[in-house]
């Protein structure tokens, strides 16, 4: 597998405060990575910068082969990147269907046209199959205010893949969701994806989701990256016991 | 496309009725429902603003502009065709919406309805200090002519404008509820609730704000022709503040939810006007005060809210999380 992205010398600061030193990554076509790191251990500044939603200091972001640095994320996401949030950022007036529909619509060219109505016959075909493969449909009426925190992820994530982005970003995509729940959500979320070749990179603090889910795993420490290799290598890296899950080694 | 061929032959439907409706409503409310559906007009295109959460305060000067473009085509060019002075108005003030709308298209809140605000005073300005224009008193208008037909009688001219201000409301309401319906109208009430994740999208909302301000200021310069030919005169008032701000209590009162309600809204709005007017002659801005307040109390998302269909179900509560989601 080729990389899709590469990453090289990413460097952010906030004031004082250094978000990014260095980091480098490099991700396959297809592959699903997991990002793991204390809070400011610079991994959702990654994600940021990756999706433009930063502008690093230094550095710059490759994707397939173009330069992306410090594109808007609109840019980028016409790129084919696309990310989910760590609280869902959603249209919280309108329902999951709107939101899904207003999704699939902009990813269409010829949805955004002031004429075609948002329930056409395409578009709804996109959004059945959308609520059926993150099983979304008995809340698709409901004003997304009146959700629950696992599904309004759903939507949030049903909507990052709506124009089959060659890299999604999954940020913590389990976080406020019930212990017991988290690996069925899981399961939707990777079932959902099953049959894409996009490369899936999520951070994520639960490392039992960590070892499930990700083929590769990149444990990330005061800016930068620590460690990198496989789950079990990573997770048995004895910097990574020691500065990021606390595990005595 | 049923959708949207249902929308334009209720349109349709709705401006036979209203031209039936003239013949055998009193002179009185023929004139009054005239300047309503003008007014109507400029609203509506407020109502397309605030759906994408922008409120402007200024769009007066969107409503002289198309005034004083009818006003000067007639005493400068000789035109007394009524749809063409319509057209005229409309076509200034889209010219003057597409110079402003790259301007203001990256403001939000307060900024964005105070420098609308700003420019319609200027333009009041101007307009107040220009004597070759009329300054205060501004111009009269003629009756005006109707493609062939020229209207003998006052009454005829009334109606005759009734049915042209009636067509253009009917057009708009559909075209405004075919926008609305489509993603690009889904888009606006997006770009209200959460403009970060628009963007994230691949949209952008300084473009969805640039184009529904440019929708809003056809809008206000056809509104405001209609108005001029209605009244017969126009001066810088129609820039004023007031007046702006009678569009915006106008877009409150009919909410964002239905077109045909900014409309009702407006002939409403116009015969609580006439009658306080008449019989409070003194306190008549009270009353509509406490008219406002009172839709405000009890239909918080206006008029329209009242013959909505709800198909969102906001008040019930979320069914159980399926088995695996919570």
């Amino acid at each position: 597998m080729t990389a899709l992205l590469e990453t090289e010398g990413l460097q952010k600061s906030f004031g004082a405060v250094i978000a990014a030193k260095d980091i480098s990554v490099a991700a396959r076509r297809g592959e699903r990575l997991g990002l793991i790191g204390n809070n400011g251990a610079g991994k959702t500044t990654f994600v940021n910068i990756v999706t433009g939603y930063l502008r690093p200091d230094a550095g710059r972001v490759v994707l397939d082969g173009a330069d992306i640095t410090g594109l808007a994320p609109r840019r980028v996401r016409r790129q084919g990147v696309s990310r989910s949030f760590q609280i869902p950022q959603l249209f919280a007036s309108l329902t999951p269907e709107e939101n899904l529909l207003m999704a699939l619509g902009i990813a269409d060219d010829k949805g955004m046209s002031a004429w075609r109505p948002a329930r056409s016959g395409a578009m709804m075909a996109g959004l059945e199959d959308l609520l059926e493969r993150f099983r979304l449909g008995e809340y698709r009426h409901h004003t997304i205010a009146t959700l629950p925190g696992g599904v309004r992820k759903l939507v949030d994530i049903a909507m990052a893949v709506t124009h089959q982005p060659k890299l999604l970003l999954l940020d913590e995509p389990s976080s406020g969701v019930a212990a017991e729940e988290k690996f069925p959500l899981m399961d939707v979320i990777m079932r959902a994806l099953e049959g894409s070749d996009a490369t899936v990179i999520f951070v994520e603090h639960d490392m039992e989701i960590v070892g499930r889910y990700a083929e590769r795993v990149l444990a990330f420490y005061e800016g930068r990256v620590i460690a990198d290799g496989t789950p079990t290598v990573v997770l048995g890296n004895a910097e990574v016991q020691r500065y990021v899950t606390g595990v005595a080694p | 496309m049923t959708g949207r061929v249902g929308t334009l032959g209720a349109a349709l439907l709705a401006f036979a009725a209203l031209a039936l409706l003239g013949r055998i409503l009193p002179h009185w409310f023929v004139l009054v429902a005239t300047l309503a559906f003008a007014k109507g007009l400029v609203a509506l295109g407020l109502v397309v603003l605030m759906r994408g959460g922008l409120v402007s305060f200024g769009q007066g000067i969107f409503f002289c502009a198309g005034g004083y473009a009818a006003g000067l085509a007639m005493r400068s060019l000789g035109v007394t065709d009524a749809v063409l002075l319509v057209a005229l108005g409309g076509a200034l003030a889209l010219i003057l919406g597409l110079i402003i709308a790259p301007l203001l298209a990256g403001y939000r809140g307060i900024f964005f309805a105070t420098l609308t605000l700003a420019l319609s005073m200027i333009a009041y300005g101007i307009l107040d200090k220009t004597y070759s224009l009329g300054g205060s008193d501004g111009l009269n208008l003629q009756a005006p002519t109707f493609l062939t037909y020229q209207p003998q009688t006052s009454q005829e001219v009334s109606y005759a404008l009734f049915v042209l201000a009636s067509l253009l409301t009917a057009v708009a309401a559909a075209l405004c509820r075919i926008h609305f319906d489509s993603i690009r109208g889904l888009l606006s009430l997006a770009a209200r609730d959460n403009e970060i994740r628009v963007e994230y999208l691949g949209a952008s909302v300084r473009w969805v704000s640039g184009t529904n301000f440019i929708i809003s200021s056809l809008l206000g310069g056809i509104g405001g022709a209609l108005a001029a030919l209605s009244l017969g005169h126009i001066d810088p008032d129609f820039a004023f503040w007031t007046t702006s701000g009678e569009f915006v209590f106008l877009a409150i009162l009919s909410g964002y939810a239905s077109v045909t309600a900014v409309f009702v809204a407006a002939v409403l709005l116009e015969l609580v006007r006439s009658f306080s007017s008449q019989y409070f002659p003194n306190t008549w801005q009270g009353a509509l005060g406490i008219f406002l307040l009172l839709v405000i109390l009890f239909l918080p998302e206006g008029l329209g809210s009242l013959v909505r269909r709800r198909r969102r179900t906001a008040v019930k509560p979320a069914p159980k999380p399926v088995e695996s989601v919570k």
